[in-house]
């Protein structure tokens, strides 16, 4: 298995620069500062201090952030916190670059070949040597590498020496998000989800906090009508398409919300959804199911209710509140938070989940109430594994 | 939605009891022991029904599946090696099978070769959690995947015929 391999990378940029005296490298910053000189790439972010909205920019170089999925959405959210200042970025995917990602952010041509999560490291060291990269080139689904997954983000995984302070999941595709979700549901880690859809004109992304939110096991996955209609749409012949615009803005999305929730200014989304043919950004809170299939789930909603009124909902500060927030002097009476047409915000009561107009469940699941008989049920009392593989095997 | 074959060809499968994944330990061997009685029983309904179309075995902890699917076209059988792992998220999430030799000779694959399912299987496995096994999957979705795609592979060309030594 191929892990950490750490910066190794820093050491290389360093004998390059010494060959090609040409190309000015970055050097490595102790720390933030706020002076405002050409040379200082944190004025501007530290500037976010002398303005009031953060209170403790630098505080950013203490975090960790599991990013998994370094395609369209991933790659753009780890260069964007690379820009920030993050203190570390544990990176997971198991894909090479190729030339069909080119219609896509961040990687360039001559990186075809090499595996993502190593084009992706050598990119972001370079552009800022300060913050401490882990690549991990597998797919976390399988057995041995979900935990080796769970070891990488929990026990020794953050610069802290405990787990990481949040996972992005950057995944394109259920399996891997279901894995997260029960990997962050049995470490009690917060994380978001984020997707794209296959038609390219949707996206979304989703705080969960175990046994505070719903967790992606909850409930069928949620999609962002797109209002087209799925007799006119055409998978012939395909089986995804991809915009750079759609999953920029995704990225953008998800690394903002993890800056707030990280650095605890303004409000944190739960769910923030996006349709790109009527630029329409559905927003919502999603209680958990207490019928979750995920037993830790179960379990994290039962931790949260024996808790004292007080704590619940509460986070990392109190930003979650349900409160609105107005600029004090708004000379020009904009609000700065509800932007979304009342009328398309009402709780679509059909959907009984609390679901806000314009976002749906993928799909329907009978409740498993309704007991079913089935004549034609496997029967393996008497029979050994070994037995049976033989038979397979003779056939 | 599905068709009347598939349909046909699943309902005969039996449907498996236990609901377990690969990290559940002994739980997870009760399941592979209906996974392997699932698949036998849908491999002797396929040679019932003359149309046998592919063998499957695991290693010893049923978390890595190997094998051979085949298709008649034009009475040449053309062969291909199947392989996938099965997600520790199974059996809420289906395997994501895979032709790796086929990889990048059809829109209609992921990454590595995984196929591309159409919209009506995940709900329909969704629905059918823990129901639905390897057996099922592979009525549902690499069955009806090679049926459409490996005519359309053989017209345009991407694959052909290799004369292979066994029967
Ligand atoms: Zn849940």
């Amino acid at each position: 298995m191929e892990s950490t391999k750490k910066l190794e990378l820093k050491q290389l940029l360093l004998e390059k620069q010494k060959q090609e005296p040409a190309h000015p490298v970055r050097e490595k910053i102790l720390q933030m500062s706020s002076e405002v000189v050409d040379s200082n790439p944190y004025s501007r972010l530290m500037a976010l201090k002398r303005m009031g909205i953060v209170d403790n920019y630098e505080k950013i170089r203490d975090f960790t952030v599991a990013v998994v999925g370094i395609g369209g959405v991933g790659s753009v959210t780890a260069e964007m916190l690379t820009r920030c200042g993050i203190g570390k970025l544990l990176l997971f995917d198991y894909d090479k670059v190729e030339l069909a990602n080119m219609n896509r952010l961040f990687f360039q041509p001559h990186q075809a070949g090499l595996s993502k999560v190593e084009a992706a490291a050598n990119t972001l060291t370079f552009i800022n040597p300060d913050v401490t990269v882990e690549t991990y080139n597998y797919n976390i689904t399988t057995v041995d590498n979900f935990q080796d997954f769970i070891n990488g983000i929990s026990s020794h995984g953050s610069l802290s020496g405990g787990p990481v302070d949040l996972v992005l999941s950057c995944v394109d595709n259920f399996e891997a998000r279901m894995a997260i979700n029960s990997a962050c549901n049995e470490l009690n880690l917060c994380w978001f989800e984020s997707g794209v859809s296959e038609n390219a004109v949707s996206g979304h992304i989703q705080f969960i906090m175990p046994g505070e939110t719903a967790c992606f096991a909850c409930a069928p996955p949620l999609v962002v009508a797109s209002n087209i209609d799925e007799k006119t749409l055409k998978k012939d012949g395909v089986c995804a398409a991809s915009l750079p615009t759609t999953m920029g803005i995704v990225a953008g999305f998800l690394v903002q919300n993890t800056l707030k929730y990280l650095l605890g200014f303004g409000q944190v989304s739960y769910y923030l959804g996006y349709n790109a043919l009527t630029d329409f950004f559905p927003t919502m809170h999603l209680r958990p199911n207490p019928a979750c299939d995920d037993s830790f789930c179960q379990q994290r909603q039962d931790e949260v209710k024996a808790r004292p009124p007080k704590e619940q909902e509460s986070g990392r500060d109190t930003s979650f509140d349900d409160k609105e927030v107005t600029h004090e002097d708004n000379e020009w009476g904009i609000c700065l938070v509800d932007e979304t047409d009342p009328s398309e915000l009402e709780v679509d009561k059909n959907l009984g989940q609390g679901l806000v107009a314009g976002v749906k469940a993928a799909y329907s699941i009978p409740s498993s109430a309704a007991p079913e008989v089935d004549t034609n049920q496997v029967d393996t009392s008497g029979v050994s594994l070994d037995d049976l593989m033989a038979q397979m095997k003779a056939m | 939605m599905v068709d009347e074959a598939t349909k046909k060809s699943l309902t005969c499968i039996p449907v498996l009891k236990t609901k377990a994944g690969p990290r559940d330990k002994d739980l997870w061997v009760q399941r592979l022991k209906e996974e392997y009685q699932a698949l036998i029983q849908y491999v002797q309904n396929n040679k019932g029904a003359d149309n046998d179309w592919f063998r499957l075995e695991s290693n010893k902890e049923g978390t890595r599946w190997f094998g051979k699917c085949w298709y008649i076209h034009n009475l040449l059988k053309y062969e291909f090696d199947i392989e996938f792992d099965i997600p520790v998220t199974y059996p809420a999430t289906a395997p994501e099978i895979a032709l790796p030799e086929l990889d990048g000779k059809t829109a209609k694959m992921y990454r590595g070769g995984k196929i591309c399912l159409t919209d009506h299987f995940k709900p329909l496995w969704a629905r059918n959690v823990p129901k639905f096994g390897i057996a099922h999957a592979m009525a549902l979705g690499l069955g009806p995947w090679l049926a459409v795609e490996i005519p359309d592979m053989i017209e345009k060309g991407v694959i052909s015929y290799k004369e292979k030594t066994e029967g």
